[in-house]
């Protein structure tokens, strides 16, 4: 159970039987009246955003999620298949569950599923994820300066600006929180 | 290298040479208003932080230090100087309140009272125009201060508005009504405040009854409170009022706010029974706490009480 007063940014409360993130909030008191916590609140599951206003002596019931580690098994027609690691279960998230995301899911990657109860909501990836690029323009030599970039697509269909010098078939590495190369991978 | 502590380092260097400017804004503002009063007479005086007994507002909550408190505003010591016969007080000084923290609030911050015998609410206002203009005299920024890309205007008269009538401006509701509705803080927040005239501070003044603990109650009006707020570019600056000077009112009202806090389920202070001793002997005044830290971000522009202060409980 949450007071008021905890609220804070990045907090995570159940509210209806729904989970909802804090993603701004102001504490404000006017005179000598009451304080007030005025929140902006995003739904977890449908994104839906509302703008409550809270008050001291409102409590929050904690929002009961849980991440567990699986492993990517495929996707079909806008669902993404997971298997947790530990009890072979599987479970499903949908494309825009999945976000961003698929453009970095490669088969029996390991991610965080989260969970609101037992219905998956949402997935973490690995900061880094190491990916193979299926097309890349040769390198034209002679109209190269340093620090240019090309475009290149990787095996998820991704496409991105990597250092001239990144070949096909090259493994790389990319930060899934910005989706920037960061490195080639040494075999 | 350990990783981070360096880092840590050079942020508190730069967080800090970031405030350097404002610091010194705060020491310059501090140092002009104890100029401006000591030029008026009054008489700088200390209060103990560590009381037994805070006011029970409603709202207001004390930080328990052993079997004491740590004072919400030196308001009670204050007027039983008064009482006892100091007729013109000020005091600077760091004020205590839990759970207040906000892009305006710390629980620690910086309060200006001053108490002056034989004045009234009206009065006081008068002598806050001319506070803050001697302020910004002495800070070399004239009669129009840039804050947040608003010019303000301190030309005085500023700008005197009654609650009742900023209710009746913008919004459907009047003051007792949202009262009865529970929503009188949240109206005032969401709907008043914002509409308030930016170009020049404003005095809102005559709250209901049942909003002052301590203020007198309005001549031939016994549902209002001779009791104002400034704001300035939209900031609440400070609360001032004609004291309340009758002690069976005052026990009766404090009495009341025990309940409302019990109800609340607050912590329950003692009575402050030597104020209220005090009180039979207590002239007519009137008094005012103002927010310094605040009117330092006015001065300096900023939207936040962090660029304002050395450390926030954040960075201790």
């Amino acid at each position: 159970m949450y007071a008021a007063s905890d609220l804070r940014k990045g907090l995570k409360i159940q509210i209806d039987n729904e989970p909802y993130v804090i993603i701004d909030f102001q504490f404000s008191k006017p005179g000598k009246g009451q304080s007030l916590y005025r929140c902006k609140l995003k739904n977890m599951i449908t994104g839906a955003i509302i703008n409550p206003t809270y008050r001291s002596g409102d409590t929050f019931e904690q929002a009961d999620l849980e991440e567990r580690k699986m492993q990517y098994l495929y996707g079909q027609e806008g669902e993404f298949c997971f298997m947790d690691v530990e009890n072979y279960e599987q479970t499903f998230l949908s494309t825009d569950q999945v976000g961003e995301a698929k453009n970095f899911l490669t088969d029996n990657l390991e991610a965080n599923i989260l969970f609101f109860g037992e219905k998956a909501i949402g997935i973490t990836l690995p900061n880094f994820v190491d990916l193979t690029v299926t097309k890349a323009d040769p390198w034209a030599k002679g109209d190269s300066v340093t620090g240019d970039t090309k475009p290149v697509t990787m095996e998820t269909s991704y496409v991105l600006r990597v250092p001239p010098f990144v070949e096909e078939n090259t493994k790389i590495t990319i930060d899934t929180r910005t989706g920037e190369y960061v490195t080639r991978v040494k075999e | 290298m350990s990783p981070g502590s360096k880092n840590e380092f050079l942020n508190e260097r730069q967080r800090l040479a970031c405030r350097r400017h404002y610091l010194w804004l705060r020491a310059k503002t501090i140092q002009s208003i104890r100029r401006f009063f000591i030029k008026h007479d009054y008489l700088e005086v200390e209060t103990p932080q560590l009381i037994p007994a805070p006011p029970p507002e409603p709202h207001i909550d004390a930080i328990p230090s052993g079997a004491l408190y740590l004072h919400t505003s030196p308001e009670l010591y204050m007027k039983r100087m008064l009482s006892a016969g100091y007729p013109k007080i000020f005091q600077i000084g760091k004020c205590f309140r839990q759970g207040e923290r906000g892009a305006l609030h710390l629980p620690e911050f910086t309060l200006l009272e001053w108490y002056k015998v034989g004045i009234d609410y009206i009065a006081l206002m008068e002598e806050c125009e001319e506070l803050i203009l001697s302020v910004c005299r002495d800070l070399g920024m004239g009669q129009k201060i840039e804050s947040q890309e608003k010019i303000i205007d301190l030309k005085r008269p500023w700008e005197r508005i009654s609650v009742s009538e900023a209710f009746n401006r913008y919004t459907h509701l009047t003051p007792d009504k949202a009262l009865e509705q529970g929503v009188f803080d949240e109206v005032m927040v969401t709907e008043i405040e914002p509409c308030l005239d930016m170009t020049t501070p404003v005095f809102l003044y005559d709250y209901p009854a049942p909003l002052a603990a301590l203020a007198r109650l309005k001549k031939g009006n016994p549902k209002l409170a001779e009791r104002f707020e400034i704001y300035i570019a939209g900031l609440e600056l400070a609360n001032g009022f004609s004291e309340l000077v009758d002690a069976k009112e005052q026990r009766l009202r404090f009495e009341e706010h025990r309940k409302q806090r019990s109800n609340l389920r607050k912590q329950a202070y003692p009575m402050p029974e030597r104020f209220l001793e005090s009180l039979e002997h207590m002239p007519e005044a009137a008094g005012i706490a103002l927010g310094v830290d605040r009117l330092v971000m006015i001065l300096a522009g900023k939207s936040k009480i962090d660029d304002v202060v050395s450390f926030t409980p954040e960075e201790l």
